[in-house]
């Protein structure tokens, strides 16, 4: 019998219609709805997203979509970027760029966050990919400047170079004039983490020259506050603009050089850099400030005053990063001048110090929840916070969808009651409804974590330290959270009994990082046998976890779900726990 | 519950772990008074090694903070620009030995808090109870026994208020009293 479909649409008019879905989530759904649609989706999905590069391996990637042209991928767990990853760890692209290398030399754009890349793995982008544009390297580390030599030399069509953020052994800053004189396709460039002294600022300079469509220069801070003028000369059109080191004897003629030149940059919409900045130059940049939309003064280590001074001319930011220098008297100044403001991130000046070396309080954050309307993401290290200042906040800003707060010392009190800050993140997690990361700090109880259970159902990452009395406290998120894809805890009393309970639950989320805290090795073998399609995985520097007693707390424990069973490059000191109900030693 | 570090069994694996901080402090950071460390907790509750030094912690004086590993969570690259910061002068000083002739021992002094040569020597003369003598370029410290002379980054050392003073502070390592005969050398015109 010859079955009649209702509605049936020629493969090549529902790849049109995909073509306009661009998220992963939406492609993700349309390929489940019937297996017709699963294959044409993946014969037309071009950008593929692996949130963990273990989930996962190249091989089953390239068979499932056979013609992607991006990828973007990400290795270490994000506690990796405060060290409590052991080197060595893992989150090595090389097997990837291997596979696909052989696989089709079309693909165009790599993105990768926390990944070791080696100058191995650059060479064999640089060889394989003819057709090769974008390679953004966010927080990466394992390559030097040779790698980028290869890149630079052999990528005629590369458009993008990003290296946000890594970490690079500077071997030589000649790689730049590996581009060759032809090649002019250039239009984002971010050098901003390479550290040489020696750079060559003439390649820089006919770099920039012959690349007329460079939208994107983010500089090093090797690059000298007079030598800016002469690159900036040459590139007009430039949007987003990274200084090198923003200090310099003051001279007239270097100043009046770099004003001018900065001015006549009409399309300057984001600007950053300003290492070791001197307060005299700081005028050089009125001009562009009232068209500038993010501004990234992260490093700058000026006082209030001059902060102020040049946040109230820029009334169209949207986006700050500010040392605590610019104190609540500067946050205030910000919420009256910035009402567009949509993300904010004040970061220690003298983190480790034990007294307040700046007078940045609470205040400064509620005043900017209170004056900005837009306020959707903060990140905000300070060294006392109140219930009421929270309350106030969660009231004032609904609207907050990633709420990071760092209250320096642990377990800090409500510096007015003495109380925890339940009450206070409790209304954080009630009020904002669209909330979809939190950073919990200071003294918090296991009612935080009922309230968190309890509202935060849009909550898609979590980050605990120091918090909490028991096991209830974790059992509230794994069970409450419907929306959780990360969550990592380091020094809470959390232990088996959570884990074990919500062991499904860890299927349904990316990944779990738990470290410092009272999960015994006994619990993680049950659930790594329990549990097969996820990787359980023991991180201890001390030995052996079976070379102590079973009830003995690991040191780590990263678990991730994944289709690819356990991995095999692990270091000496992490253990799968696999369904072989044994010990893996690697 | 048990404690992350309780169960370091008979190895004493703690002396030989690698951790910041001072030796002889603990890696978790002593909190004060009511907050109990997760440490203290741990010890309370671990029946393997039994109490350790809750009872130092309560009673002695706080140790020094030791830093604990990865917090407050900042990336590395931002500590580092934070430290050199520190180190190059905001609000770290710019501190020198000041010797003089004759002397039993050496003096500090902080470069960065005085604002020129006159407030600087002033201080030198009431810290070692002498008097220094009128300066001019042509001769040097005229009207007593005493020059103030520092050393300079390429070793040299060299007669004090001869260079501007921005330039002097960032080129001063050490400052000397030279005294007598010496001292008189240096203000001769030859």
């Amino acid at each position: 019998m010859h079955k009649k479909m209702a509605f049936s649409f020629p493969d090549e008019v529902l790849e049109h219609v995909f073509s306009f879905i661009q998220s992963d989530k939406d492609r993700n759904a349309v390929s489940m709805v019937c297996k017709s649609w699963y294959e044409i989706e993946r014969w037309c999905r071009r950008k593929v997203f692996v949130g963990n590069c273990y989930a996962v391996s190249p091989r089953m990637v390239i068979r499932r979509f056979p013609e992607f042209r991006s990828i973007e991928l990400k290795g270490k767990p994000h506690f990796a970027d405060f060290n409590l990853v052991p080197d060595g760890w893992g989150g090595y692209v090389f097997p990837w760029i291997a596979e696909m290398a052989g696989a089709y030399p079309w693909l165009e754009e790599i993105r990768l966050k926390r990944m070791v890349v080696t100058d191995e793995s650059l060479e064999l982008i640089a060889k394989s990919f003819k057709n090769f544009k974008v390679l953004v390297l966010s927080s990466c580390e394992g390559f030097s400047t040779d790698g980028l030599a290869a890149i630079a030399a052999s990528c005629k069509n590369l458009k993008e170079l990003d290296l946000r953020d890594c970490e690079v052994d500077d071997l030589s800053a000649h790689w730049l004039s590996h581009f060759p004189e032809t090649y002019t396709s250039l239009v984002s460039l971010n050098i901003s983490c390479l550290g040489s002294d020696e750079a060559s600022f003439s390649a820089l300079e006919r770099l920039v020259r012959r690349c007329t469509n460079l939208k994107t220069l983010r500089l090093n801070r090797a690059v000298p506050l007079d030598k800016i003028a002469n690159i900036l000369r040459h590139a007009p059109q430039l949007v987003e603009f990274g200084t090198g080191t923003y200090t310099a004897d003051v001279r007239p003629d270097v100043y009046s050089d770099l004003a001018g030149v900065l001015s006549s940059c009409k399309e300057l919409k984001s600007l950053s850099g300003f290492w070791d900045v001197i307060p005299d130059y700081l005028p050089a940049i009125y001009p562009v400030c009232s068209k500038l939309t993010s501004l990234n003064l992260s490093y700058a280590t000026i006082q209030s005053p001059d902060l102020i001074k040049l946040v109230s001319h820029c009334p169209n930011l949207q986006r700050l990063l500010v040392l605590d220098y610019i104190e609540d008297s500067g946050l205030e100044v910000l919420a009256s001048s910035c009402k567009d403001l949509q993300e904010l991130r004040v970061f220690p000046s003298d983190p480790f110090g034990a007294e307040p070396n700046v007078s940045l309080t609470e205040q400064g954050l509620v005043a900017v929840s209170l004056g900005c309307p837009k306020l959707q993401s903060v990140l905000y290290f300070c060294r006392r916070m109140s219930n009421e200042a929270l309350v106030t906040i969660a009231r004032s800003r609904p609207n907050f969808t990633r709420f990071r707060l760092c209250i320096i010392e642990p377990k800090t009190a409500d510096y007015l009651t003495l109380e925890p800050l339940d009450v206070g993140f409790g209304a954080i997690v009630q009020y904002c409804k669209d909330l979809r990361r939190l950073s919990l700090s200071g003294l918090l109880t296991d009612r935080v974590f009922e309230y968190i259970g309890t509202y935060a159902k849009k909550l898609e990452m979590l980050s605990v330290a120091f918090a909490g009395d028991s096991d209830l406290g974790l059992h509230h998120v794994l069970s409450g959270c419907e929306s959780l894809r990360k969550l990592e805890i380091r020094d809470c009393p959390f232990g088996d009994k959570a884990l074990l309970a919500n062991a499904a639950k860890l299927e349904t989320m990316r990944s779990l990082w738990m470290s410092s805290c009272a999960v015994s090795f006994a619990a993680c073998k049950l659930l790594g046998q329990k549990m097969p399609r996820l990787n359980v995985e023991v991180i201890d520097e001390r030995g052996p976890p079976d070379s102590r007693p079973e009830n003995c707390p690991v040191d780590k424990l990263y678990i991730y779900r994944s289709i690819a069973g356990p991995r095999f490059d692990m270091p000496p000191f992490v253990w799968t726990m696999d369904e072989d109900s044994g010990l893996r030693l690697s | 519950m048990e404690g992350s570090v309780g169960c370091d069994n008979d190895l004493n694996l703690r002396a030989t772990e690698l951790r910041l901080g001072l030796p002889g402090t603990e890696p978790v950071s002593i909190v004060r008074s009511n907050k109990r460390s997760l440490q203290q907790v741990a010890d309370d509750d671990c029946g393997v090694n039994g109490c350790k030094s809750d009872d130092q912690n309560e009673t002695a004086p706080p140790p020094p903070k030791a830093q604990i590993v990865g917090w407050p969570p900042i990336r590395s690259y931002r500590k580092n620009n934070i430290q050199t910061k520190k180190n190059e002068s905001e609000g770290g000083g710019i501190y020198v030995k000041v010797s003089m002739d004759g002397a039993p021992y050496l003096r500090k002094i902080d470069l960065k808090i005085y604002s020129g040569y006159p407030e600087l020597l002033q201080a030198i003369e009431n810290m070692f109870k002498f008097t220094i003598g009128e300066y001019s370029e042509r001769e040097g410290y005229k009207g007593s026994d005493y020059a103030p002379t520092y050393e300079d980054k390429d070793g040299d050392w060299m007669l004090v208020g001869d260079v501007p003073w921005e330039m002097f502070i960032t080129s001063c390592k050490r400052l000397r009293i030279m005294k007598g005969s010496e001292a008189r050398g240096l203000g001769c015109g030859v």
